[in-house]
């Protein structure tokens, strides 16, 4: 047999096994593919055109069909950002508004309610559960007229026509107290998700270690507090963290409820900041460059909160191995 | 503590758990609930813990009815199939856990434990975590969490059967021994025969949420009062066929279309006087293979149990299982005679499926 023919089969060989290693590359792109272009188109490019705006001067005021007049400023964008004399505040009722929101609603009371429902009937827990999803798929627009109508002013709101019916003096509830809204409002919805999240975490714990506790000489209280509290921790660090985030950026209901006043940036928070710099500004004028800068300082927020959560929570454990053994 | 169980009945919706079920046990006394998958021994024993309400009938522990008293209040210990340790907990802190809720003070707690871990063996392992345990280690640390409160009755749900069947062997030794020793009034529920057969002083055979029968092993395996706990209790289990038992001269005959068996009257002439066809029942250790033997058959199939054969044997329609002797190396499709030991002979009425032999 001659030497030259093997080598020509076996090259033909390796061609053939990279034309098949190739096939299946494709075939692996191929199906990454929708999903990788709308990360490219909506995310991607989109981070990319606010960093670069954050250090023009793009607005309304100087805007022209010659896009080649906007002009690179450097940081001073970030500048009169830091000198600007409602940065602070808006800073600090960011702070507030995430804090509170979360540690009331979003953990505390989804965990309460997650709790409850799992201890009652199970029929009736899903019920429960299933009316508490109704606030986050109902439409934000919807959901806030829901509670302007039933919140405001005399004559019209629902709450203050009860007042009157019952002889009490009524009350301009948004105004006063436009905090206790901005939190409940955007509580109410943030609720449903750590409830789902606790709940299949607390549904997921063995049968038989929840009755082993209770015969152990647990109280139902006691039960929650050694064992189910312990075996959720998971689940609830995660919550934490997700919703941090996720409230740092929400603004829609805000917006909606109070437009950050009354007043001057009473309930105004960083997110919405963003917005109206960029979009809503008094008068049209919209600060494009200098609304990205706000968006850019709130994504390098995130990134460093969520930096600091995967290290003191440890995400690499609780993606590795699952806690409760199977047997 | 004497536990006593009245008129017990466990719905589930609809679901019968467990119907009209009443069960005395003494103090002290080791049970067993048997039954297959089902049966309502498990919705019995959690209803004993205080996790289910009993729907009708009342449970007694001594003289205190104890229907709606929580579990915390019942001074029971319990041990699960699955173990049922806390993961996020230290083996001590598994153990230490009753204590802890009882307010036991901390050196108490460390003593006890400590203690109770060296008689299960476990001493060694007490900073560990569930997790890095053994199956076997993790039912010593159910057990001594079970024990360290010295309970006044211990719950058992088929402790074992997650266990390989080497250690089960042992474990069971090791249960039987320690409810000696201490005298807690014990209920075991298990679907294997064997463990209820070997560790019980009673057992309670359960069926479809009824109990079947409440005796002592040697009383349930002689003397079986059904058809189902005849052919529940017993390895491998007793052969049935339906015969017509007449009486002749003053003999008894055991008949049907290709067996022909003689009787004594003890035996024969309960089912004699039934209406009808009536069941059989005849265990495996109760055959013979004996070239003196009275019917003849073939053998279907052998199966060495190494020091025994487990031998299918066709007679006409009928399949008789038995146990012969490896030495004889019997062979499938051989022909044989059968030597049947009549007088160890059940009858039970088809119909009620109640033995005619032995009253309820």
């Amino acid at each position: 047999m001659s030497e030259p023919n093997s080598k020509a089969k076996s090259s033909a060989a390796l061609v053939q096994s990279r034309r098949n290693a190739l096939r299946s590359y494709l075939g692996a792109y191929g199906f990454m593919a929708p999903a990788g272009v709308l990360v490219i188109i909506f995310f991607l490019i989109p981070v990319a055109i606010v960093l670069y705006l954050s250090v023009t001067n793009l607005a309304s005021s100087n805007f022209t069909s010659d896009l080649a007049r906007m002009e690179f400023i450097g940081l001073k964008n970030y500048e009169t950002l830091l000198n600007d004399q409602f940065a602070r505040k808006i800073f600090f009722n960011t702070i507030f508004y995430v804090l509170v929101t979360l540690s009331i609603f979003n953990v505390s009371l989804a965990l309460v309610v997650s709790l409850l429902t799992t201890h009652i009937d199970r029929s009736a827990g899903f019920v429960f559960r299933a009316l508490w999803i109704l606030p986050r798929i109902t439409s934000p627009v919807v959901y806030i007229l829901i509670w302007k109508r039933m919140m405001a002013e005399a004559p019209f709101g629902i709450l203050n026509q009860f007042n009157e019916l019952l002889g009490q003096p009524t009350y301009n509830y948004v105004s006063t107290n436009p905090w206790v809204f901005v939190v409940v409002v955007n509580g109410f919805i943030g609720v449903s998700f750590g409830m789902i999240i606790f709940t299949s975490a607390i549904e997921s714990i063995p049968k038989d270690l929840l009755n082993a506790s209770l015969v152990d000489g647990s109280s139902r209280m006691q039960r929650i507090r050694f064992v189910i509290l312990p075996l959720i921790r998971w689940p609830l660090l995660f919550v934490v963290t997700y919703q941090t985030l996720s409230l740092l950026t929400s603004f829609e209901e805000i917006l909606l409820l109070t437009d950050g006043g009354p007043g001057l940036y009473r309930t105004e928070v960083w997110s919405l900041t963003a917005f109206h710099r960029a979009l809503s500004n008094y008068f049209g004028n919209a600060q494009w460059g200098y609304g990205s800068a706000f968006a850019v300082l709130l994504v390098l927020i995130g990134v460093v909160l969520a930096v600091i959560y995967m290290r003191v929570f440890r995400f690499d454990e609780l993606i590795a191995e699952p806690r409760v053994e199977a047997l | 503590m004497e536990i006593r169980i009245d008129n017990l009945t466990k719905k589930f919706g609809d679901v019968v758990g467990v119907e009209d079920l009443t069960l005395h046990i003494d103090d002290g006394e080791f049970v067993a609930f048997l039954g297959p998958s089902g049966c309502g021994k498990t919705t019995t024993l959690l209803t004993l813990a205080g996790i289910y309400k009993p729907t009708e009938g009342f449970i007694r522990f001594g003289d205190r009815v104890i229907n709606t008293v929580q579990p915390k209040d019942r001074n029971i210990g319990m041990v699960f199939q699955s173990y049922a340790l806390y993961p996020h907990m230290t083996i001590f802190q598994n153990i230490a856990y009753p204590l802890k809720l009882k307010k036991v003070p901390k050196n108490a707690q460390n003593e006890q434990v400590r203690q109770v871990a060296n008689v299960m063996g476990i001493g060694d392992l007490l900073d560990r975590r569930p997790g890095q345990l053994s199956g076997g280690q993790q039912q010593r640390v159910a057990l001594g969490r079970a024990l360290v409160k010295e309970p006044d009755v211990l719950l058992f749900d088929e402790p074992l059967s997650n266990l390989d069947a080497r250690l089960r062997l042992t474990m069971r030794g090791e249960i039987k021994h320690l409810q000696k020793n201490l005298g807690i009034t014990s209920i075991y529920v298990t679907h294997d025969q064997v463990e209820a057969m070997t560790m019980a002083d009673r057992i309670a055979v359960m069926n479809r949420g009824h109990l079947q029968a409440f005796d002592a092993p040697d009383e349930l395996y002689d003397r079986p009062k059904t058809r189902f706990v005849a052919g529940f209790v017993g390895n491998p289990p007793m052969n049935f066929v339906d015969v017509e038992v007449s009486r002749s001269n003053g003999r008894f005959i055991a008949e049907t279309d290709s067996i022909r068996l003689a009787l004594g009257a003890e035996r024969g002439s309960a089912p004699a006087g039934h209406d009808g066809a009536v069941v059989m029942g005849i265990r495996p250790e109760d055959i013979q293979i004996d070239a003196d033997g009275d019917v003849r058959g073939e053998i279907f199939v052998v199966e060495p149990l190494g020091r025994e054969d487990l031998i299918d044997v066709r007679i006409g329609s009928h399949s008789f299982i038995l146990l012969a002797d490896t030495e004889r190396q019997h062979q499938a499709g051989e022909r044989v005679s059968l030597k049947f030991d009549m007088s160890q002979a059940q009858f039970f009425d088809p119909r009620t499926e109640r033995s005619l032999l032995w009253k309820q």
